[in-house]
């Protein structure tokens, strides 16, 4: 099987500059050819996907999903079967587990489990140091072989300088791109960004020079060494602003933002609405316009989810003792459907921060409807509306601000390997 | 305006949101309160049967002493729930907490936490009203009624005067809660206090005018609140000791002759004489504070009476 046809859609595949009608055949799992109007002998009945788009299969290269060690939030099926309902074909797990990935034994048990789930495809970031503490490098060449696509302490920043340095230089040698979770880990003593609303809350204040000096260093450490790094979930504008220029001088690095840091601001928080806690915190008007702009001018290369289940036993809580992070897998597209309409983002633009560019970070064979490449698709109707109910959702857990939206736009039919994983509004049977 | 042509909010979990026609209200009800606790016979039967159950999540003597006598002056029933550390600790959830106090249908819940916003949290799941006896940082709105009524039984208004506030701004309740009370009401308000006890957008927020020094807040003020600091706290993160502090910010009575000369000096308390007041100024005659005490249970009288008899609560029941 692994055979279908899609036929009369918009393809939109900006690694081919590509945006026309055309059908797209699947043979074997794989794309087989793109061109208008195939007409197939013995084909089986064709999907029609007319007034639909027909994307590359959207890559999220953030999520936890909390195997092993915090089943009861997350596990690779009910994250995986979130990531495809969400319109995802692959997604990046997080390493801070319990126990953290920081052995190829663990990273190839999950690759091997994640197999016999019919959801996303599972990508592994491992840890950037033993145990997560910031300390000594992880055997990298052994993680890469076990099916890690990625390093990071992602939760913490490694804040030893001297680490940060062999980290750059013996992941690129390994192949292996490692994430940063820039924050100043002194700075980020606090429940929200500071500013009037943690004033008026009483809350203890992260200001944004938290996320700035981290990322300065890092962006320094990249020069340094001339080695590639990508800044996890931007979230500042004066951090934006160094990503701008490290880019404008030719350094490798990247930056992803994420969709909350897009639609919410720190006056969100409301009334200590722990679903809008999150880290890094919510910014200001200032900051989200700020990232806007970069998702304009390229200084941004990917939006990834922060998708970070957690339970009400963690959420129910007072503000300060509840925990930061907000699920994203299944309103990830949704909102930047949204937000291509608010801003004027070119759709071929968000397919490359959805798709091509973290495809390309991480060296994974999608990102492109290329023939030859796999058959990782996603299907979107821009004009499908609906109301996003989180405990309707797949995740098993419901922490999320955007409970109760009306979005317009989402992805209708998620095929990964050729195989239809996903049929909105649930996950496919056969 | 009298408290009962008023809509009343269901808790009170702050000043903000209450207009001037309310705190004028509370300060009206808590005047005519403040003559029972002056009688031979100080109780009333207003709350006769009613069950206030006072949860104290920190520690804390004059507030829960207060809200008990007060609840006792109306002939209210009361319980205390103590506890301290995070509940997390003890497995115990608010939650948990908030589930199990609903269960003894209380008619009003005391809480003091030292978690900003766990009243609101309260407030939001439980049918009774919720009265603030002080959440963290955030808000602690009987302490600054009772400084509201104290200022205005001595100058006869509070709009228009000047009130100085020294100390730790930044971690303070009682600083947000006066300077909402404050501003509402008309007044001016100058803080002051070492830059790591300030914190951004005092201005913008609450109207204040801030200082980094305590003399240009003094001179000239009417009012004089002195926050306590919180020696056990700081373990010189904050500043460099009880001294150096005292030395710079404590209010003497050189700093107290910057203020007008019937400027009167309030604290929340307890006060740590000879850091943040001396105690000429403490045991001087421009020191209100054992008035503040009086004035607390009679504004606490006033809330219970005010939100307990509150009609949009049995809006609600029904």
């Amino acid at each position: 099987m692994n055979n279908c046809l899609i036929k009369g859609g918009r393809v939109i595949d900006p690694a081919r500059q590509l945006d026309a009608v055309a059908d797209i055949w699947v043979e074997g799992g794989r794309i087989k050819a793109v061109e208008p109007n195939l007409e197939l002998l013995d084909s089986p009945p064709p999907i029609s996907a007319q007034g639909l788009w027909i994307l590359p299969g959207l890559i999220d290269m953030h999520v936890h999903l909390r195997e092993p060690g915090h089943e009861y939030k997350e596990d690779l099926q009910s994250g995986l079967t979130a990531a495809v309902a969400g319109g995802f074909t692959t997604v990046l797990a997080m390493p801070n587990t319990s126990p953290p990935l920081d052995e190829a034994g663990l990273i190839a048990g999950l690759a091997h489990q994640a197999q016999q789930i019919r959801g996303a495809r599972l990508s592994l970031a491992a840890a950037m140091t033993r145990g997560r503490q910031g300390q000594e490098l992880c055997e990298y060449q052994d993680l890469k072989a076990a099916g890690a696509q990625a390093v990071t302490d992602d939760g913490s920043w490694v804040a030893d300088s001297r680490v940060m340095r062999r980290v750059l230089d013996y992941a690129a040698v390994c192949g292996l791109l490692p994430l940063s979770h820039a924050q100043d880990p002194w700075l980020a003593r606090g429940d929200i960004s500071e500013g009037r609303v943690s004033t008026r809350l009483g809350l203890p204040g992260i200001p944004a020079q938290c996320e700035e000096i981290a990322v300065f260093r890092d962006i320094a450490l990249a020069e340094l060494t001339g080695q590639p790094l990508h800044i996890c979930h931007l979230s500042t504008r004066q951090a934006t602003r160094l990503v701008r220029a490290a880019r404008a001088k030719g350094l490798p690095v990247t930056a992803e933002t994420a969709p909350h840091y897009l639609f919410l601001t720190d006056e969100d928080v409301g009334d200590y609405n722990t679903a809008a806690k999150m880290n890094p915190p919510l910014g200001s008007d200032l900051d989200q316009a700020a990232l806007r702009e970069a998702l304009l001018d390229g200084t941004i290369s990917v939006i990834a989810s922060d998708h970070a289940p957690h339970s009400t036993l963690e959420k129910e809580l007072e503000f300060g003792d509840a925990a930061f992070g907000i699920i994203g897998l299944e309103t990830s597209l949704p909102l930047m459907l949204e937000l291509a309409r608010i801003i004027d983002l070119p759709i071929a633009r968000l397919v490359e921060l959805m798709s091509k560019n973290p495809a390309k970070l991480l060296n994974l064979p999608g990102g492109s409807l290329a023939p030859g490449g796999p058959a990782d698709i996603t299907i979107v109707d821009p004009n499908l509306e609906f109301t996003y109910e989180a405990q309707q959702g797949f995740s098993k857990s419901h922490n999320t601000p955007f409970d109760g939206r009306k979005f317009q736009g989402r992805a209708v039919i998620t095929i990964v390997g050729g195989e239809i994983r996903y049929r909105y509004p649930r996950l496919s049977q056969n | 305006m009298y408290a009962e042509n008023l809509a009343w909010p269901k808790d009170l979990l702050d000043l903000k949101g209450l207009s001037a026609d309310h705190l004028t209200a509370i300060l009206d009800v808590a005047e005519s309160f403040r003559e029972v606790s002056e009688r031979d016979i100080k109780k009333v039967p207003t709350l006769r049967g009613k069950l206030v159950v006072l949860f104290f999540h920190e520690n804390s003597t004059r507030t829960r002493l207060s809200f008990e006598v007060a609840a006792k002056r109306l002939s209210a029933d009361t319980i205390s729930l103590a506890s301290s550390g995070s509940s997390m600790s003890k497995g115990e959830t608010l939650l948990d907490t908030a589930k199990n106090i609903e269960a003894m249908a209380p008619d009003a819940l005391v809480i003091r936490h030292s978690a900003s916003g766990a009243p609101s949290f309260l407030g939001q799941r439980l049918k009774c009203p919720v009265l603030s006896a002080g959440d963290g940082a955030h808000a602690h709105p009987t302490q600054a009624l009772l400084d509201l009524m104290t200022i205005r039984r001595v100058k006869g208004r509070v709009a228009g005067l000047k009130v100085a506030i020294l100390g730790d701004i930044a971690h303070s309740r009682v600083a947000r809660s006066n300077m909402i009370g404050l501003k509402t009401l008309g007044a001016k308000v100058a803080v002051a206090g070492p830059p790591s006890m300030l914190v951004g957008s005092l201005a913008e927020e609450y109207g204040a005018e801030v200082f980094r020094r305590p003399e240009p807040a003094i001179e000239g003020a009417d009012v004089i609140i002195v926050l306590r600091i919180q020696l056990e706290r700081q373990s010189g993160q904050l500043f460099p000791g009880a001294r150096e502090y005292s030395r710079v910010y404590g209010l003497t009575p050189q700093r107290l002759a910057l203020a007008s000369p019937e400027a009167i000096v309030l604290h929340p308390g307890p006060v740590n004489q000879g850091v943040e007041m001396t105690p000429e100024v403490y045991q001087g005659p421009q020191s209100l504070i054992l008035e503040q005490v009086t004035n607390g249970v009679a504004v606490r009288m006033a809330l219970l009476r005010i939100l307990v008899d509150n009609p949009e609560n049995h809006k609600n029941v029904a």
